[in-house]
């Protein structure tokens, strides 16, 4: 299947994707609107425990320059992925290809298959809307709202339709505790989110984001802005975290790989080099490249 | 293979293996010291050799300080982590190779005393056990996990060679009890020689997983690698 990107009904009208986008309520149970038929029927292929997320052969290009090339990765619900390799190896490329934030770039396209429960993200009758909800994204740089604390978390819910008082109020208690934030926050909900420390603005991004109820978090170099202490309180929400939802890490911090994840992905010109558990990567990798990029010798 | 692209950090790694070569050179040392004191009946250089272990204990605490610094300070990954910790584990067999020299040499100091001596083979067998501590350690120099698979399959000579000497000289005890003193030191002798070729065996192992980043240790020796 090839999908040539451009201008299409249900592309998100709010950049800055899942964590400011809304769909239907997140209490319902909102999934890709396909019938039954559509799945794809290579499933005979698939791994016991079916995954979250499937690339199958992916290729993507902006324009002419081709910056993915034939990746294929499975990532299983309840774990930790990490996304490794050098600047322009294509990680945040297929980070930011899982919820399409790749639709906003004019003149890209997408080969291959990118599944989320079996079902192909990039299938003309998706909701982009709807998938970015329940693909969720934490970015770099801390970017809450210039609000309160508690209109940050409560935003999603509220473009959500969700109107009752009492329920945003034990959503964002309820998403603030998740995120490991409410015991600093909960006597200043009102308070303007500018006003927390970067690690905290951080965690507060990552509590927006679980606000509406996601299935798979992406987060792009989540910890690279911040200090030692507030690195390790997102390390620690991560593993969290991946007791409920599939999460998807790029971090340049290779030490910061092997804490957080099950599984690494090394990634280097555009494809994968090697692909799986953590571990094996990182004290005997198959490949030499791999071998020569965690070890240090590189470039 | 590439060097690092940190120039400080691959000469740190390149000062460790020099260092557990020259350790690695001083217990062969030690041990052909002792077995030549032994066979020559010599007590002043059983003590020497004896005095030289302390050397060899400071490489012991050295190496271990410089791979807990290379841990700490680069957090090693892959084939540099199986070269650190490899390091901290053959320290402790060299060490423990270095005691069993100084054991050697306190059965021969005991042995001075005795004019009377059961010829039996213990210079070939502690020939042997020096061949398979330098290659253990060339193995570990070159990277070449089939010298030290080679290694490992020696260890079964020495077992066999000191089964011999057991039951050899335990014979000519039984037929002659003045032979008990000199025959049990001899006998302790060919057994210390037999533990250093296990701690040889031991140091090729973890060249072989050092290498190949797989144990083979507690299983039968395969016969590659």
């Amino acid at each position: 299947m090839t999908v040539e990107r451009g201008q299409r009904a249900g592309t998100s009208s709010a950049p800055g994707g899942a964590v400011r986008v809304a769909a239907a309520s997140p209490r319902a149970d909102v999934r890709l609107a396909l019938p039954s038929g559509s799945v794809d029927g290579a499933e005979a292929a698939a791994p016991a425990r079916r995954p979250k997320i499937e690339a199958r052969g992916v290729d993507f290009f902006y324009g002419a320059t081709q910056a993915l090339h034939d990746v294929s990765l499975a990532a299983a619900d309840c774990q930790v992925t990490a996304l490794i390799g050098p600047s322009g190896c294509g990680k945040s490329t297929f980070l930011r290809l899982i919820n399409r934030m790749n639709d906003l770039i004019p003149g890209t396209r997408v080969a291959g298959r990118l599944l989320l429960d079996g079902e192909d993200i990039y299938d003309s009758r998706v909701d982009v809307v709807d998938l970015r909800r329940r693909v969720g994204m934490v970015f770099q740089r801390s970017n809450p709202f210039p609000k309160s604390i508690y209109e940050n978390v409560a935003y999603g819910p509220r473009v959500h339709g969700v109107r009752d008082k009492a329920v945003l109020d034990e959503i964002v208690e309820k998403t603030l505790r998740g995120a490991a934030l409410w015991e600093e926050v909960k006597d200043r909900l009102a308070s303007s989110a500018l006003s927390l420390s970067g690690g905290q603005q951080q965690r507060l991004c990552i509590a927006r984001a679980l606000a509406v109820e996601p299935d798979v978090l992406l987060m792009d170099e989540p910890a690279s802005a911040l200090d030692p202490l507030a690195t390790a309180k997102i390390e620690e929400l991560i593993h969290e975290l991946k007791e409920r939802y599939t999460i998807i890490i790029v971090t340049h911090n290779m030490q910061q790989a092997a804490r957080v994840s099950d599984m690494t992905a090394y990634f280097y010109l555009g494809r994968i080099v090697e692909f799986g558990e953590t571990a094996k990567i990182f004290t005997n990798p198959s490949r030499q490249e791999t071998e020569d990029y965690i070890t240090g010798r590189f470039g | 293979m590439a060097l690092h692209t940190d120039r400080r950090y691959e000469e740190e790694l390149a000062h460790l293996r020099q260092l557990i070569l020259e350790m690695g050179g001083l217990v062969e040392r030690q041990i052909g010291d002792a077995t030549a004191s032994l066979a020559a009946a010599d007590r002043t250089r059983a003590e020497r050799t004896i005095e030289r272990d302390h050397q060899v204990n400071r490489y012991d605490v050295d190496i271990d300080e410089e791979c807990l610094r290379l841990l700490a300070l680069h957090q090693p990954a892959a084939r540099d982590l199986r070269l650190i910790t490899t390091s901290l584990k053959i320290t402790t067999d060299l060490e423990r190779i270095g005691d069993m020299a100084v054991n050697i040499c306190e059965r021969a100091i005991d042995l001075c005393e005795r004019p009377t001596s059961l010829q039996v083979d213990l210079p070939r067998m502690a020939d042997t056990v020096r061949k398979m501590l330098r290659e253990s350690l060339d193995a570990f120099v070159r990277e070449d996990a089939d010298l030290a698979l080679s290694v490992c399959k020696e260890d079964d000579v020495i077992d066999a060679l000191h089964a011999q000497m057991f039951a050899d000289v335990l014979g000519r005890m039984t037929q002659d009890p003045s032979l008990v003193v000199v025959g049990t030191a001899q006998l302790f002798v060919s057994k210390y020689l037999e533990r250093i070729a296990d701690h040889a065996t031991n140091i090729a192992e973890m060249v072989i997983f050092m290498v190949k980043g797989k144990s083979i240790r507690h299983l039968s020796v395969p016969a590659t690698i």
